[in-house]
């Protein structure tokens, strides 16, 4: 297997061509615009078609166009580029059609800057544009994961007919890592009976949202509802670092579910028990990765950048049975592992464990 | 007796839903004439839009997809990429390519994308219930333009095939109106090339047709094409706007 080094932005534009992507649609915005740039260079090499749209809205709706005809197609942007996207997400999900799309998470609001940030969490998990839908939400920390994760999102795009969302960040999107370009297994058979690509022997075929009647609108929500619950019963992943025998806890995920670790050795080493939990998907939100530490654990610290998003999402997974607190950097700035340990060790009045 | 006239193949058994003496029936027919004229109903996927003219979705019986409002082209754009063997076209009013969707009209054809696209112009907003277009005319009275369409408030009317006809990639732009027997024949002659220019693979082929809308205009049937012909026609020049070198050999 290859091992090359590679910078994150174009580790996802290697994947999507491993797992036999070929149509890519975007609109360059920094820190993102590697991803476009690679797929522009590599695509015609395997036949493969990059547009570079008018706008971010364009290019969303010609992934929806595409994803409507049964092939692999994505889309990569930033912020505020994924805001303006959210209106095609909404037809996409309500549609049911798979794509990829790419958020290299910058900070915000407004223009904001490069930095890394995960200020867009509640848009990713939350829906993001208007009606009731959710996106399957992948959330990588490392190089090796934006290359495995991109692979896995097409799969259950295809699986689910759903768009997929990598959230990646700015730091992970500009650093150069060594990645292994493992070869994927042959996708299994998806159905596509649904497709639109020439009536030809069969019955026309209608992909649209429109809900003529209320009745139908209620029918076409519980039919979604329904898709959700069992993507939330069957989907959920995440990764635990010293959780056995921890009696407090980090929740993170992505970059500084990365800088975590090193706090949770840090913290080992003067004799802390101090574990995590890093959210693989966000949606679903790893509920059941709680469950065994809900009662057990004596306090929880949620590292995000942002104020303070998935932090909600870890109160109801412990149901509030954990006093839950939150440290975070904003604005493209990153928490050492010492600052986030010296929270942890000043939240639970820690500090004597190391002189015992 | 011998069936001397008939449904088109290219249109569903779905009856038309659209209000007494309006022209989306007349288009649709001819798209549809002109689709099995072809023999390419089988290869074709329309794009519907919002509005009125979403309805196409349920009337042609070729493969359909309906976009969000002003986004067919992008929609269509993706789906001719992704099958570029197929026919595709989109079917689209004037409020919907020529304001929400404007940058899609201008860049679909910047980049001669090879797919057709109808605007069906009748200067309002008609699902809605009657408000001002983009297409509105100087004076004219809408529910949003109560006194009249206020040119220094509210700007000129666009007229966009001239605009999209002024794009390289644009190979063959007409605009045609349906008000009369010659004027359908027209049209059907302009639609029928706009689907060979794709069949080709020249490039973008836009027509715009001229339509009514009796009831937000608050007209009689009659009087609408009536008051098409006296209004609409001279602000909207009719007649094939531009036809590209390659295109004349068709």
């Amino acid at each position: 297997m290859e091992k090359v080094l590679m910078k994150g932005n174009e580790i996802i534009g290697e994947a999507a061509i491993r797992s036999g992507c070929k149509l890519f649609f975007g609109y360059p915005i920094t820190p993102s615009t590697e991803v476009i740039e690679y797929l522009s260079a590599q695509f015609p090499k395997v036949g493969g078609t990059v547009v570079q749209a008018e706008d971010e809205i364009g290019a969303i709706n010609m992934c929806y166009g595409a994803a409507c005809t049964g092939n692999r197609v994505m889309t990569a942007s930033s912020s505020p580029g994924v805001s303006l996207k959210q209106e095609g997400l909404s037809y996409s999900a309500a549609v049911g059609l798979p794509m990829v799309v790419v958020n290299v998470n910058r900070c915000g609001p407004g223009l904001g800057g490069l930095g890394p940030a995960q200020s867009d969490y509640f848009q990713s998990t939350k829906g993001g544009g208007h009606g009731d839908y959710r996106l399957i939400v992948l959330a990588p920390s490392k190089a090796q994961e934006l290359y495995d994760y991109t692979m896995e999102a097409f799969d259950l795009a295809d699986k689910y007919r759903n768009p997929v969302l990598i959230l990646s960040d700015g730091f992970l999107g500009q650093t150069m890592e060594p990645v292994v370009l493992k070869e994927r297994p042959e996708a299994p058979a998806f159905d596509r009976s649904w497709v639109v690509d020439g009536a030809k022997g069969r019955e026309k075929r209608v992909l649209a949202s429109y809900s003529l009647t209320n009745e139908i609108g209620e029918a076409n929500n519980l039919k979604w509802e329904a898709k959700y619950k069992h993507i939330q019963e069957q989907e959920q992943r995440w990764e635990e670092f010293h959780t056995e025998d921890a009696e407090y806890l980090l929740v993170s995920y992505g970059t500084t579910g990365r800088i975590c670790k090193s706090t949770v050795l840090n913290a080992r080493a003067k004799g802390i028990k101090l574990g995590l939990i890093r959210p693989i998907t966000l949606w679903p939100y790893p509920e059941k990765a709680f469950i065994p530490y809900k009662e057990k654990v004596k306090g929880i610290v949620t590292v995000e950048l942002n104020t303070g998003q998935m932090i909600e999402d870890v109160k109801l997974a412990v149901e509030c049975k954990v006093p839950v607190h939150l440290y975070r950097r904003q604005g493209g700035m990153l928490p050492t592992e010492d600052e986030i340990l010296d929270f942890v060790e000043n939240k639970f009045n820690l500090s004597a464990v190391e002189e015992v | 007796m011998e069936k001397i006239f008939g449904r088109s193949k290219g249109l569903t058994d779905v009856p038309f839903s659209f209000c007494p003496g309006c022209t989306h029936g007349i288009i649709m027919r001819l798209i549809a004439e002109v689709l099995e004229e072809l023999d390419i109903i089988e290869d074709t996927i329309g794009v519907s839009p919002v509005g009125c003219a979403g309805f196409s979705q349920d009337f042609f019986s070729c493969d359909f997809v309906g976009a969000a409002h002003g986004r067919a082209q992008a929609v269509g754009t993706g789906i001719k990429r992704s099958l570029p063997d197929k026919i595709v076209f989109t079917y689209q009013g004037d409020g919907d390519i020529a304001a929400i969707g404007t940058q899609h009209a201008i860049h679909t054809a910047a980049r001669g994308e090879k797919i057709t696209s109808i605007m069906v112009n009748n200067a309002i907003f008609g699902m809605t219930g009657g408000q001002m277009a983009p297409t509105t005319l100087e004076g004219m009275k809408t529910s949003t333009s109560p006194y009249g369409r206020n040119i220094g408030t509210n700007g000129y009317p666009i007229d966009l095939p001239k605009l999209v006809a002024n794009l390289e990639g644009a190979v063959y732009v007409a605009s045609v109106s349906v008000d009369s027997p010659k004027n359908i024949n027209q049209a059907k002659k302009a639609i029928k090339k706009a689907f060979q220019v794709q069949q080709a693979g020249l490039g973008f082929a836009f027509v715009s047709v001229l339509s009514t809308c009796p009831t937000n205009w608050g007209l009689t049937p009659s009087d609408s094409m009536k008051w098409l012909r006296e209004n609409m026609m001279p602000v909207y020049e009719l007649g094939e706007l531009k036809v590209a070198e390659e295109v004349k050999s068709l």
